[in-house]
Order: structure tokens, then sequence, then C-alpha cells
């Protein structure tokens, strides 16, 4: 609900010209953003995609780093100088924080990134005790996962990460999304295989598929692979059933996509399937997921009002932080309460 | 002090950080069991084990992505791409990851991307290149080519040591050709400074990499027809010394720069445009490239002959400018 709220409120911001440049809904996707996340440990590393708003926040990202990022203020952690959800935070090695590195717009390439980071964490615990920072030898062995869409994994860089991790068995979880459209190109012309995580029989590790709109489900496979990930056993893809609801960014109305497509999916929302589920479980009532709505939106609203009365960055620092060594400070991406308990676990 | 080649004096660098820095590891193409293609990791693998020098599937972009991930946890990786023709491969991966992650996020990539570079063995079109003036317009990456032993192993060390991304250019016409003598103990050369290799009041040749040798002796012959020439290797192509450069153009006003990477868009016409703004004063003549011609690097000893500079070509267009 919370990734929700904040798009909805950076939708009003987009049409108030507040935001810069463009904005790239989740909007029903937002589900196997959150699920696929919660299946990790806190101390564990994300490489999320545009479209994977809500991975960031299950993590503990405040939303005002997102909202600070999409109006390009000095205060965000790149400070004016990229865009959207493009943010980087890497923890001392003994903190209980996770690792998360955001994409750049060459798609496909975080993967072999994400690899890197699994294979740097393995390495790290093989350095001797004067190496390792206090408290690291404390934290579960990370398991990196990246998020990758139908199109991008048709790129080089997807299959060069890809078979790499395959290679070297590291703990590496990639959640391919078929959300149907890589911008108007329908997913019939970016591969010729019938479904996603086929895409890994090449490279010899276990895939799945799953109802992308179903967050319990997208839990249940994606802990699964994340379990046998940190076990050892190697790399996995998910890939994962879903629908982009929206253009690829505002200014695009998906003219490209058949109406009765659309109607279909929204039957399919994620939020309200899995709001029928909690309240036939008992998990939750209707009045009480109505307050968390209340809730979370007002929060977004909150957020989004801190972040609109922050400054632009100064123009004098534009050649800033190029290189290493001229001090130029950046903001640390502020993390709040996530749903992992202190001691890190998810369960 | 010891005479060592060129080469190993980048396997000395290589073994040397390794055993210093546990961070330190080696990745790529070969490099494990076979020592790489032109032995520069050979016995790395022997004292070091797989796990820290690691034989990696024909994938630049993973072998520099995974670089980039295992360096923002701490670790200090070292990439062989084989041929450095290959780097082509990961462009993306470098200019656009690595380059600009420090800037965008404060994500430092200390990583160390090396490779045998140049022309001169009959490499033909894919393994004789010179990439500089590829990257040279990226803000983020740094960039180094050493022309002796001495520079190799210090330049390999700094390289390793810093904490942004470099670009390691070794030239493979030299692994074998070049020996002097090395210290025994542990030093640098820093980036970013250049070191004149023959002071001359007449002429300055600006250059770097295999070019220095041909420059010296351009200037030996240059000094039987009474020209006093300079010569000053940059080492660092960025972070350029341009005050050693300034400070040459000053003493001689008569600029001659060298370089092996074809002359069109090359770091000549940087070096070019560094003088005619800052020190257009000083200048008694302009300033003269020498470069390889602007073709592919070919392949039949004659045609590689007559495309890369040689010197000749260096003399004859230094008689040229010290006329002018």
């Amino acid at each position: 609900m919370l990734a929700r709220h904040v798009e909805e409120r950076l939708v009003i911001l987009f049409r108030q010209s507040k935001v810069i440049g463009g904005l790239y809904r989740s909007l029903g996707q937002e589900g196997e953003s959150v699920a696929t996340a919660y299946a990790l440990e806190r101390t564990d590393a994300i490489l999320p995609l545009i479209r994977n708003m809500g991975a960031l926040m299950t993590m503990g990202v405040r939303p005002l780093e997102i909202f600070r990022q999409y109006m390009a203020k000095g205060t965000g952690n790149s400070r004016g100088r990229d865009l959207n959800i493009h943010i980087v935070h890497l923890p001392p090695a003994g903190a209980n924080e996770p690792v998360i590195v955001g994409p750049i717009s060459m798609l496909g390439d975080s993967i072999s990134v994400a690899a890197g980071i699994a294979m740097g964490a393995r390495m790290r615990a093989a350095l001797p005790a004067s190496r390792r920072a206090p408290g690291e030898d404390k934290k579960p062995p990370l398991v990196a996962m990246a998020w990758i869409g139908d199109g991008a994994t048709s790129t080089g860089a997807f299959h060069e990460g890809m078979n790499f991790a395959a290679v070297q068995r590291i703990p590496l979880v990639v959640i391919a999304e078929d959300n149907k459209y890589a911008y108007s190109t329908p997913i019939a012309r970016q591969m010729a295989i019938a479904r996603i995580d086929e895409r890994a029989a090449a490279y010899g590790i276990p895939h799945e598929m799953v109802d992308g709109n179903d967050m319990l489900a997208v839990y249940d496979v994606t802990k699964r692979m994340v379990v046998r990930a940190r076990a050892g056993e190697g790399a996995a893809l998910v890939g994962v059933d879903t629908m982009r609801m929206q253009g690829h960014a505002q200014h695009d109305d998906m003219r490209y996509v058949p109406k009765a497509v659309v109607d279909e999916w929204q039957q399919k929302d994620p939020l309200l399937r899995f709001r029928r589920v909690l309240v036939e479980r008992r998990a939750a009532t209707d009045k009480e997921l109505d307050d968390v709505d209340r809730m979370t939106k007002a929060y977004a609203a909150g957020e989004a009002d801190l972040a609109v009365n922050e400054p632009m960055p100064d123009p004098a620092t534009v050649t800033r932080g190029v290189y290493a060594g001229d001090d130029f400070a950046v903001p640390r991406v502020e993390l709040v309460k996530s749903p992992f308990a202190e001691d890190g676990s998810s369960a | 002090m010891a005479v060592i080649t060129y080469l190993e004096a980048i396997r000395q660098a290589l073994f040397e950080e390794m055993a210093a820095d546990d961070r330190v590891f080696v990745m790529g193409e070969d490099v494990g069991a076979y020592g790489g293609a032109f032995k520069v990791t050979e016995g790395l693998i022997d004292r070091f084990g797989e796990a820290r020098v690691i034989d990696t599937p024909i994938s630049e972009i993973a072998i520099v992505g995974s670089a980039i991930g295992a360096s923002y946890m701490g670790m200090r990786p070292v990439c062989e791409i084989q041929f450095i023709d290959f780097i082509a491969c990961c462009f993306d991966m470098l200019t656009n990851f690595a380059a600009t992650s420090r800037y965008r996020n404060g994500a430092g990539v200390p990583i160390v991307v090396r490779g045998p570079s140049g022309g001169g063995v009959g490499g033909g079109p894919f393994h004789s290149l010179n990439p500089e003036a590829f990257f040279l317009n990226t803000p983020g990456l740094k960039m180094v080519e050493p022309s002796t032993a001495y520079d190799a192993k210090g330049l390999l060390k700094a390289a390793i040591r810093d904490d942004d991304p470099v670009l390691y250019f070794e030239h493979k016409f030299l692994y074998r050709r070049i020996k002097d003598d090395v210290p025994e103990e542990d030093y640098v050369v820093p980036l970013g400074t250049a070191k004149v290799r023959r002071a001359g009041k007449d002429l300055s040749i600006v250059t770097f990499g295999a070019m220095v040798h041909t420059a010296l002796d351009a200037a030996t012959q240059l000094e039987a027809a009474g020209v006093d020439t300079e010569v000053l290797d940059l080492r660092s192509l960025a972070p350029l010394d341009r005050e050693s450069l300034l400070a040459s153009v000053a003493k001689t006003s008569r600029v001659l720069v060298l370089h092996e990477a074809t002359r069109t868009g090359g770091i000549g016409g940087e070096l070019a445009a560094i003088v005619a703004e800052e020190a257009f004063e000083y200048l008694d003549a302009p300033v003269v490239r020498v470069a390889s011609e602007d073709s592919p690097a070919p392949y039949a000893p004659p045609l590689e002959a007559a495309f890369l500079p040689s010197v000749d070509k260096v003399v004859a267009a230094a008689k040229r400018l010290v006329d002018y």
C-alpha cells in the first residue's frame, strides 16, 4: 500500500512539474516487489529496477529518499545527480543494514554487479579476522537479489552475468519480471520461449514461474530460492507473471495494449487480492486494512511535503565528487524501521 | 635493485599487492592455471589459490561488472582483459557504471582493469589497440601506461591502492624487450605524474608507453643533427600532469605530440588544445602530432610499419618543427 501511495503522491508532484524528468510507475507490480524482497534477510543485497520501489521500502528505505530523488533535491543520496530510485547504500561491513545498489539505465548491467556483490561478500568471509569488521562474523551469508524485466533479459549483459553467477555458484537470486511489455514491445518480440524463467535453463540453475500478483505465492517460491542460495547451492531465477498497468512512464498512454488485457489484469490487482486473503484468513479485518491504507497515504503525503521544501543542489558543486579525495560529503540513505526483526530475520 | 623485464615488473606488483592485502584478487580469462595469455599472472594461482585468481568465462561485461560489485563490498579486484581490444566489450560497464558511480552516489569503485595494448607485433585489427582516447572523454576513470619496468611496477601498485577505477594499459611490445633496475623494496609511482626521460631545450616530444622509446631513439638521431630534444613521458593519461607538460613547453617552445593510437580524435588533440589554451604565448611553432594513420590496425608487416609511428616519422616531423 505504501509503495502505491508513494507513487500516487509522485503523480501529483509530476503534474505540478515538481518531479524532474519522467515518472515510472510500478502499478500492478508492487506486490511482487515487496514479496520477493521480504524473502531476504535485512543484511542481504538488493539491486532493484525502476518498478521495484516496493523492494526498497521493504528493506527499510525511507520514502522521503524516493521523493528527494524524483525531485532532484540536493539532500538526496545522489544530490540531484541521478534519477528516481538510483540510490546506493553500502553499509559498514558489520552493520545490520542492507546493501542497496540502484539500477543504471543500461538494463542488464546490474546482474553481474549483483553477482560481484555476493562474490565479494563470500570473499570477505574468507578474510582473516583482523581484516573483518566488528559484527561481521554474526551476519548470515549474504544473498544478492536482482530484479530484471523481460526486455532486459534480452541483453548480453544479462547473459554474461547469469552465466558467471551460475559457474561460480554465487548466491544470487534473480527475479525476472514478465510484465508483458518492454516500453511498447510485447514479450513475444522479446523472446521465442513461452516462459521467462526458461531463460535460466541455459545456465543450469533452478528456475520457477510464479503468479506475480499472488504475494504469498511469490514469497514462497522466492524464499525457497533464497534459502538454497544461502546454503551455498548457487544462483536461481524466479519468473514472475505480472502486468505493467501503466505506460513505460507517465507520458506513455499505452495505446499499444488492448483494453481488454488491461481490464483483465485489473481484476488481478495484487493489493486487492492480498487484502482478500488477509480478510478471508482472518489475519486482518477490513477496518484494520482501511486504517493501514489511510496511515500509509498520510505517511506518503507527509514525506512528500518534507521533500518538496528541501533545496536543490548547489550548481557550484557540479564537478565535485567525480574522483576520490575531494571530501565531498554524500548523504547516507536514511533507513527506517523495516518489517525485519532487530536480529535481521524476516521469519 | 634487480634487473627485470617490464612483464616481470607487472607480475611482481600483482604478487606483492596480493601478499600485502588479502582484499586484492585477480580475475580474467585464462589467468589461473595457464597464467594468462602472456604469462603475466603465471604462478599467482599456486601462491594464492583459485579463490583469489579466478578464471572467468569469456565475458568482459561480467568480469568488470562483478569486479564493481566486489569492490562495493570492500575488495580490490584486478581484472585482466586478455587483449585490451576486448575492453570494447565492457565499454558500457566501465563508462556508464564504474565511471559514474562515485559521482552519482558516492560509491567508489576501486578496481583495476589491465591488459596488453599496442601494436608492432603483427596482431592485426583486433590485437593491437591503444584505447585511451575511447575513455579520455569519460570523467571518473583514471588511465596509466608505463614505459619502463620501474614504472610498470610502481604504477600498478599505485593503481591497485587507488580508490577509483584505473585502466592500466601495458604495452605488449615492451613485455620482454624492456628491462631495467627495479628496487627490491616497496614503492609506487603516483598517478598523475609525468617524467622527463631526456632533458632538452629545442623541442619537447610529449608521449607515453612504447612511443617513449621511439621518441628517445629519435632524440638520439636529432642530437646528431644538432637538435636538443626533451622527451616527456606522461605515464598517466588521466589525470594528466598538466604542470609538467606546460613546464616543458615553456622551456622549449616547440611541441611534438607522439602517440601510437590513430591520429583523429586521439589524446594528441587534447594535449595540443591544452598547450594552445594555456601556453600559446610560449609557442614558436604550431603543435605537431605524430600518430598512427587513420585506419584500422593492419596485419601484414609492411602495412603495420606504414601504419605505426616510427623513429623516421618522428625525426622528420621534429625537423619540420625546428625549421618552422
